[in-house]
Parts: C-alpha cells; sequence; structure tokens
C-alpha cells in the first residue's frame, strides 16, 4: 500500500512539477511541448494505475500536512473523484496535442505562460477531484480560479482585460463565499472531512443549514448556474483550448463537483430532502436549463453558443442533484465524463474553424463542411450526442435523469427534461444545416480552407470515439466508479 | 551565569557597539559599514532563534539588567509572545539590510552611507529593546530612540517631499511620545511600579481609579499613533512613499509592526482582559475601528497613482487586520492576529522591494510609467504576484492561513457581521494587487527591446526579494509549525501558561 499513497500525490505533483520545466525551457519550443506530452501521459498513468483499487472499493488517503484547524492538507481518491480525475487526465492528453497544433497555427504570443499555467490548472482541477476535506479543495479551488486568469486574458486587449476582470470578479467573490461556508460548517460540526452520506446532519437549525447551502451554492460559482453565469460566456475570449479543456471541462467540473460532493458528502441527501434543498436545487437548475438554452438560441458566435449550452447542460447535474434520488445522482455523476467528452469535442471544432477559416460567427460557416467534412462531421456527432441521440454517450445520463425525475417524486422535471431537448436540437441543428448542407455566400472563398491539422483533427476524433465507446461499454469504468460512490453515499454495499 | 544566559542584553548592546564602530570604521573607510552591520544584525538574529528555542523549551527568560531586580532594576523578559516578534523582525532586518547595500548607494548617495548604516544600526537597537524589555517606562525610552532614528532616516532621501513626511512624522510622533510618557506617568502614580508584572499585578486594585482609565487611553492612543492605526494614521503614506526603499522596508514591516506588538503587550499583559472586556469595555470599538481601517485603508489604496504610496495604504489596512484580532479578542483571533504581524512583515516587505527595485531600474514607482514592466523584470513581477496573492488571502499563502485564524475567531466570538465583513472586504486587496499585476503584464510600454538587456538588479537585491516571496508561501504551507510558537503566545496574552 505504501507506493498506492504516493500515486496521488504524484498525479497532482507530476503537472506541478512540468510548469516549472516549461518555464524554465521555454524558449526550447519542442522540449517545452515535449514536457507537456509527458506530463499529460505520466498523469495520466497515475490516476490509472489507481483505477484497478479504486474500483475494488478501495479509498486511498493521503494525509501530507497539518494545517489549520478545520483540516489538514489531505489527499484522498475515492470512486467519484476518480471519475473526475480520469475525464480530466484523460482530456489534458488529448487537448495538449490539439493546443499544440491550435497555438502553433495561430502563432500565438506568449506560449510558454500559456502552458505553465495550463500545467498548474489540471494540477488544480486534479487536487479538487481528490480533496479529502473542504479545506483542501478549497486551497485547490482558489488556485485554479488565479492561474486561469491569464489563461483568459492571454490576448491582452482591452476587451480581454475586461473580460479577465469579470472572471475574477465571479470567481474570487465565489470564493470568499466558499470560505465563509467551510469556516462555518467547521465552527458547526468540528470538522471538514467529507464522510459518504454527510456529517452535518443534527450540527445547526434547519435555517443555519439552509443559509449555509446557499453559502455553498455561490461559492461554487463555477457550476454557472443563473443567475451567476456571467463569467463564464466572458471567458470564451482566451484562446480555444482553454476554452475548450477549462471551461467545458475542468473549471466547470469543478464546480459542480463541488455541489455534488455537498450534496452527497456533506449533507447527505436525507438531509437534504428534509431541509427543502432539493426543490431549491431543482428550481435553479431548471431555470438554468432552460433560460441558457434559450440564449443559446440568438448566439450566432459559435464559441459563445457552446458557452449557453455548457451553461445550460452543467445544470443537468444540479438537476440531477436536486431529485435526491438513486437514480438522479446517478444521472449527475455520469453527466459529468459524458458532457466532458462531448462539449470538448464541439469547442475542439470551434477552434478547428478558426484555424482554417478564421471564422468564428456561424452565420459565416456557410458550406464549410464540404472543404472541412470531417471535422463538421465530428461536429454534427457530438452535437446529436448532447442533444441525448444514440449512438453516443448523451442519451445514459438523460434516461437516467428521467428515471430519476420520477422516482424522487418530481415528474415536472421531466417537462425541464423534453423541453432542453427540444432546445438543445433546435440551436445545434441549425449550425449542422449551416456547416453541411448551406451554399456559401462566396464559393471562391472557401478555396484554400480544408481539414486542420492532423495533430488537431485526431484528438476531435478520438474524443467522439471515446464518447460511442461510453454509449456501448458504459461499465467501463464510469458507471463502474459511480455505482460505488453512490453505493457509499446511500449507505448500501458496495456491488 | 555563562554566556548563553547574558544573550537578552547582548541583543541591546551589541548594536549600539556596532552603531559606534561604524563611525569610527566608516571614517577610516566607507565600505566597512555594510559589512559590520551585516554581522551584526546576522549575529542578533542568531541569538534571537537561540532565544526563542530556549523559551519554547524552558518558558520566559527573565534578565535582569546589572543584577538589579525588579522593582529597582530593569528587566528583559522575553516570553513566546515577544521571542516570536523579536524573531521576526530581526528576520525582516537581515533582509532589509542585505538589500540596502545597492539600493542605498543609488538613493542615498555614497557620502551617506555611513550616517545611514549608523541611523540603521540605532533604530534597529531601539526597536529590538522595544521588544523584549520588561519595563514600561524603559519601552518609552526604546521607542524615543528608534523614532528620531527614523526621522533622521526618512529624511535622508533629500527631496523637499521627504523632509515634509518626515517633519510630519515628528510632530504626531512627539506628540504619541508625549502621550505615552503620560499614560507611563499615569500608571506609575497608580502603582507606583513601572515592571510590566509588577503593575499588572497592582493594577486591579485601582482599576476603577480615573487615573487608571486615562492612563490606559494616552497609552492607547499613543501606541496606536506609531502603529499608525486607522485614523491615527496621517503620517504613514508621506512617510513610507518619500523615504530611500530601504528605509521604507525596514519601517512598513518592523517599526509598525513593533508598536503594534508594544500595543497588544500594554492592552493584555498590563491591563489584562479582565480590564478590557469589564471594567473598560473597549474591545468593541476597537473591532468596530479596525474594521473600518481595514475596508478605508484598501478603498484609498485601491485609489492610488504611485505604487509605494499605493502599499502604504495597504498597509494601514492590515494593521485593521492585525488590531481586528486584538478586537475580538479570543485565542483563535488572536493566534491570527499574531500570525498576521509575521504574515504582513514578510509581504509587505517583498512588496517595497519589489518597488524598491523598480525605482532602481526605471527610476519611478508612478503606476502609469510602468505598463509591461515584467517583461524587463519578470523575477521581480513574479515575486510581486506571489506576495500579493498572499496579500489577497489566496490558500496557501500565509496571508490566506491568518486570514482563515481571523474570521474564525470571529465567528467563534459570535460576530457574524464583522466577520462577513472581513471576508469580504479582504477582496478590496484584489482590487489594488490586481492593478499593479495588469499594468506589468498585460500592458505595452516596457519592451524587451528597448534599453540595455541587463539582469533585472544586482543579485543582493533580488535574493532578499525572491526569498520573502518564496516565505509568503512556505511559512504557509507549512503553518502548523509555526503555530507552535504563534499557539501559546496567544494563550499567553488571554492570561494563560
Amino acid at each position: 500500500m505504501g507506493d498506492l499513497n504516493l500515486l496521488p500525490v504524484v498525479a497532482i505533483a507530476v503537472p506541478l512539477l512540468a510548469s516549472v520545466l516549461i518555464l524554465l525551457v521555454g524558449r526550447y519550443e519542442n522540449i517545452r511541448e515535449g514536457v507537456t506530452i509527458t506530463a499529460a501521459v505520466a498523469m495520466l498513468g497515475a490516476v490509472l494505475a489507481m483505477l484497478p483499487s479504486v474500483l475494488s472499493g478501495t479509498r486511498i488517503t493521503v494525509s501530507l500536512l497539518p494545517m489549520v484547524p478545520g483540516g489538514d492538507f489531505a489527499l484522498r481518491v475515492d470512486a467519484f473523484g476518480m471519475v473526475f480525475a480520469l475525464t480530466a487526465a484523460v482530456l489534458w492528453l488529448l487537448n495538449s496535442f490539439y493546443a499544440i497544433g491550435y497555438m502553433r497555427a495561430q502563432r500565438e504570443h506568449a506560449q510558454t505562460r500559456f502552458y505553465f499555467c495550463f500545467a498548474v490548472a489540471i494540477a488544480a482541477a486534479v487536487g479538487i477531484a481528490f480533496s479529502e476535506n473542504l479545506l483542501t479543495l478549497f486551497i485547490f479551488y482558489e488556485i485554479l480560479t488565479i492561474i486561469t486568469y491569464p489563461l483568459v486574458v492571454h490576448i491582452e486587449t482591452p476587451e480581454a482585460m475586461k473580460a479577465g476582470r469579470k472572471y475574477l470578479a465571479y470567481l474570487l467573490i465565489g470564493g470568499v463565499f466558499l470560505l465563509a461556508a467551510l469556516v462555518l460548517t467547521y465552527v458547526l460540526t468540528g470538522t471538514t472531512t467529507f464522510v459518504p452520506g454527510g456529517f452535518l446532519a443534527g450540527s445547526g437549525s434547519a435555517i443555519v443549514l439552509q443559509v449555509l447551502f446557499l453559502l455553498f451554492m455561490v461559492g461554487f460559482v463555477k457550476a454557472a448556474w443563473m443567475p451567476l453565469h456571467g463569467w463564464l460566456p466572458a471567458a470564451m475570449i482566451a484562446p480555444t483550448p482553454v476554452s475548450a479543456f477549462l471551461h467545458a471541462v475542468a473549471v466547470v467540473t469543478a464546480g459542480v463537483f463541488g455541489i455534488v460532493r455537498i450534496a452527497g458528502w456533506v449533507y447527505g441527501m436525507d438531509l437534504m430532502a428534509s431541509l427543502g434543498l432539493g426543490t431549491l436545487l431543482a428550481l435553479i437548475a431548471s431555470f438554468t436549463i432552460i433560460t441558457a438554452s434559450l440564449f443559446a438560441l440568438t448566439e450566432d458566435n459559435l464559441k459563445l453558443r457552446l458557452a449557453y449550452s455548457t451553461v445550460s447542460q452543467l445544470s443537468y447535474i444540479l438537476l440531477g442533484v436536486s431529485m435526491l434520488s438513486v437514480a438522479g445522482m446517478t444521472g449527475a455523476m455520469v453527466h459529468i465524463p459524458i458532457h466532458a467528452f462531448l462539449k470538448i469535442t464541439l469547442f475542439f471544432v470551434a477552434g478547428a474553424i478558426i484555424v482554417s477559416t478564421g471564422k468564428e460567427y456561424i452565420s459565416e460557416m456557410k458550406g464549410i463542411g464540404r472543404n472541412m467534412p470531417v471535422t463538421a462531421l465530428m461536429f454534427a456527432a457530438a452535437a446529436i450526442g448532447i442533444c441525448g441521440l444514440p449512438p453516443l454517450s448523451g442519451i445514459i445520463s438523460k434516461i437516467y435523469l428521467a428515471v430519476g425525475a420520477v422516482e424522487g417524486g418530481m415528474p415536472v422535471l421531466l417537462l425541464v427534461l423534453i423541453a432542453s431537448a427540444v432546445l438543445n436540437a433546435a440551436y445545434f441543428f441549425p449550425v449542422i444545416y449551416t456547416m453541411m448542407l448551406e451554399r456559401p455566400d462566396d464559393e471562391a472563398s472557401l478555396v484554400t480552407v480544408s481539414e486542420p491539422p492532423l495533430i488537431m483533427l485526431i484528438p476531435i476524433i478520438l474524443t467522439v470515439a471515446i464518447s460511442i465507446l461510453i454509449f456501448f461499454y458504459p461499465a467501463m469504468p464510469f458507471m463502474d466508479l459511480i455505482d460505488i460512490a453512490i453505493a457509499e453515499i446511500t449507505g448500501s454495499v458496495i456491488p | 551565569m555563562t554566556l548563553i544566559d547574558h544573550l537578552p542584553v547582548f541583543l541591546i548592546a551589541i548594536p549600539i557597539l556596532a552603531s559606534l564602530l561604524i563611525l569610527v570604521a566608516g571614517w577610516w573607510d566607507r565600505r566597512f559599514c555594510y559589512p559590520i552591520s551585516l554581522v551584526t544584525i546576522l549575529s542578533q538574529f542568531g541569538a534571537a532563534v537561540i532565544i526563542l528555542m530556549q523559551v519554547m523549551r524552558e518558558g520566559t527568560v527573565r534578565y535582569y539588567l546589572g543584577g538589579w531586580a525588579p522593582p529597582l532594576g530593569i528587566e528583559l523578559a522575553i516570553d513566546s509572545f515577544n521571542g516570536f516578534i523579536l524573531a521576526t523582525i530581526l528576520l525582516l532586518s537581515v533582509a532589509t539590510v542585505i538589500y540596502a547595500r545597492k539600493s542605498v548607494e543609488h538613493e542615498i548617495g555614497p557620502e551617506k552611507t555611513i550616517a545611514f548604516y549608523v541611523l540603521f544600526q540605532l533604530l534597529v537597537t531601539g526597536l529590538v529593546g522595544m521588544t523584549i524589555t520588561g519595563d514600561i517606562f524603559n519601552l518609552y525610552v526604546f521607542l524615543e530612540i528608534s523614532s528620531i532614528a527614523a526621522y533622521a532616516l526618512i529624511a535622508s532621501a533629500r527631496k523637499p517631499r521627504s523632509y515634509l513626511a518626515s517633519f510630519n512624522y515628528l510632530i504626531l510622533g512627539s506628540i504619541a511620545g508625549g502621550f505615552i510618557l503620560i499614560g507611563t506617568g499615569n500608571l506609575y502614580a497608580a502603582t507606583g511600579a513601572l515592571n510590566m508584572l509588577d503593575i499588572a499585578r497592582l493594577l486591579p486594585a485601582s482599576f476603577e481609579l480615573a487615573t487608571v482609565h486615562a492612563g490606559f487611553l494616552f497609552l492607547v492612543i499613543g501606541y496606536s499613533i506609531k502603529a499608525a492605526f486607522f485614523p491615527l494614521h496621517i503620517w504613514l503614506p508621506d512617510a513610507y512613499a518619500e523615504s530611500p526603499s530601504a528605509v521604507t522596508i525596514l519601517i512598513s514591516t518592523v517599526m509598525s509592526k513593533v508598536s503594534v506588538y508594544a500595543l497588544f503587550r500594554i492592552i493584555f499583559t498590563i491591563f489584562t482582559t479582565a480590564y478590557i472586556v469589564d471594567v473598560f469595555p473597549v474591545t468593541g470599538f476597537i473591532l468596530f475601528i479596525a474594521t473600518v481601517a481595514m475596508i478605508a485603508g484598501a478603498v484609498i489604496a485601491i485609489a492610488q497613482s504611485d505604487l509605494k504610496r499605493m502599499l502604504a495604504y495597504s498597509s494601514i489596512s492590515q494593521i485593521g487586520y492585525i488590531m481586528f484580532a486584538l478586537g475580538v479578542a479570543n485565542q483563535i483571533a488572536l493566534e491570527g492576529g499574531i500570525l498576521h504581524i509575521l504574515g504582513h512583515a514578510v509581504m509587505k516587505g517583498c512588496l517595497f522591494m519589489v518597488a524598491g527595485l523598480i525605482i532602481y531600474r526605471v527610476g519611478t514607482s508612478r503606476l502609469s510609467d510602468l505598463g509591461g514592466i515584467a517583461k524587463v523584470m519578470p523575477i521581480s513581477c513574479a515575486a510581486f504576484a506571489l506576495a500579493g496573492a498572499s496579500m489577497i488571502g489566496i490558500p496557501p499563502t500565509i496571508g490566506f492561513m491568518s486570514k482563515y485564524y481571523l474570521v474564525l475567531g470571529a465567528l467563534e466570538a459570535g460576530h457574524w457581521v464583522y466577520a462577513a465583513i472581513l471576508l469580504l472586504g479582504s477582496l478590496l486587496a484584489v482590487g489594488y494587487i490586481w492593478r499593479f499585476i495588469e499594468i506589468a503584464y498585460f500592458r505595452d510600454g516596457h519592451d524587451e527591446g528597448s534599453g540595455a538587456r541587463t539582469l533585472e538588479a544586482p543579485a543582493s537585491m533580488l535574493a532578499p526579494m525572491v526569498a520573502l516571496a518564496l516565505l509568503c508561501l512556505l511559512l504557509g504551507i507549512f503553518v502548523e509549525g509555526l503555530m507552535e510558537i504563534v499557539g501559546p503566545a496567544a494563550s499567553l496574552l488571554l492570561g494563560g501558561a
């Protein structure tokens, strides 16, 4: 077990070490990118090496440092954390290849800073996944906020700086609320260590616990629930690999991950139900799903439309939590990897179109599918997946959520799911139509357009392939992990 | 008695002798000044660490000057609280003196280096004396020694504005000194004692006397002026912004902290919590003013157009955080406050060092002239970012740890509203720290092409700055080790063992 205990530390230390190396070898581009890829492979290896023991129901706990009253700096790898970490590790590797292609094709400046921040950000994301207690989670959460700021303002234009300020304002104020929630939790219970099934029950009056939950919700503003979603569209000014990986996967998942953790490991589903928090969460989530989809409908900038789609899709996870039933929770958890793999594909395609044509607006993308057939096809596939059609993974979480809505006694949420599915189709199918079927206004302008370089195209294909694989083999490993996680928080026997 | 038992008096005697030695040796050859000063302060730091370890092992170290026991003689008393402060201020003094060498040559001029080192040494002597003395009149004497040295050092920038700043500080410092002397006299009149422990023992009998109340107010207001506790801070911005960089670093990190220390010492050791809570309930008022200080200082800092002045107002805000602990006055909050004395010294020292380096390289600290400076001075700006993150309270820096303790302490004492204000108010630091970050990293102005591409500054200036920046992070990560000193210190203040 000694070696196993090192692995979570390795998984976080590798990208941190890589970030230092990136700074040191920054002027030699190929070595610098070599460092990124090596670190991504090494981190994926470390995460995969822990997978078998986590699948066997073991939890790996490492207490690193005593820190303050309210929690040591400690890591714990459990099944739910593994879902997030595995998603992040796989996608970091794919995204690294994609980013190299994108950043070089675009001749972006300050690439060393870009890769440095990216490596620290992924370390923070995995740290969040592996946090043993609220304090550790909070530390990584704040690091993630700060380190993604230089990525958001990468192009350094006045608009970018303005967006950066908005980004920072939302996330840092959120951080303060999270800190308040953390301290309050400690004052109420004397601990902040996550316990499957929760540990808050009976520690305070209903109103205190309800207020505490609100503090947590505002704290996890990274989940981009409405009306606190404004930072996410603002962050779209970043280079596409950042939008793809951080603002469709790592950062936003950190937010929803936190909320699921709070629901399952701090409050517990029974306490949530007795406090009426499920209803509150259901209201927030339903409002966000519908409203964000409507926003997406009117958005002509492809990245922004995808951003609103992300806002909407993230609330599926909150919706699943709000049902406070086994199926709902399962749907919520499984939607994390499913949405991540699908949405990153869409962003990858948006970036590929920028690289090949320089176009960002959907209305300018007429007919580009003729010259970029594979790219456009992958976009169509992922979009269909998000709408919840087979043979892509999106339908899995939809089914669980639908079952959960009934099981949790909130059939009205089915209407939300149906409305959302219609809206998803309404904002994605026109894009597919524009790309694949419409005639370009100016045929000549598309002559020079071709598929993006292979280093970008292959990650796109792979993410779609993984989404299809998840549809056919949902058990390995995500459903198995989630079954364990659900068994933990409901107190039933681990399968 | 072995030599080691005499260490406390060496802490004061050696630097006084050294300041004379510098004067003589510097007259011989100016180059002797720096090594003598460095060796003295390093040996003081070493002695402070040894004493602190001894205190943690065996309890309070008491030393009677000349072998005269109190109440006749003067006592030096070092416990976990002032042992911690002592190590903190000497650590910062070491960093400052290393940094000062090049900075002084550049800003004060070679012909004045002797005077600088002599005064510097006297300032450190006065501050160390204030920290370790167990006698309230002696405290006043050392305060005046350090103040007079500080007035001269501030004026040593020899610009019209620095003369004004120095004069301004001289006037307010003298008023403060007068207040402190009157307060000390009142306590002597009420108890007939000057030794702090004696006063503390005798005072409860006369708690209700108007003389004692007046003495309390005179002392607290006097030391609040010296500590620049809002709204008695008006000397501070000019004094910090207009003095030479090395002097700014020393007075902002060491001098203000020692005044805060004196305030803690007087309130908790001499008057004890029984007085400030039951007899003369003042904690609520201090808490309120401290909160106003946190907010007001930060808001004014955001409005500044000069880097050094911005950092000066930030100090006013940060002093508010330390006083917040005094206002809450429970174990956890005091731990946070004491931790913040160290934390703020380290991070503000680092930030002022960056400002000094920028003045050294660019010749100005006006924010509008610093666009894109990070391209030319990457190490300095990275240090600024790290220390700035600590100022904001981003985990796992030391700034976060003290903020965490303060919030936790406030919540435990039931001060919900103040805890919320502290949390949200801490975000104001983002306003001024991020302004510099944006200007330095993301605005055009300084390009790699323009000007000679040399190393950003002499290594003797970079090294202490980088060391302090790393300390912001390391002290935060290994905060548990610090708490083994800070925890006993806080319980000592509250009257425990």
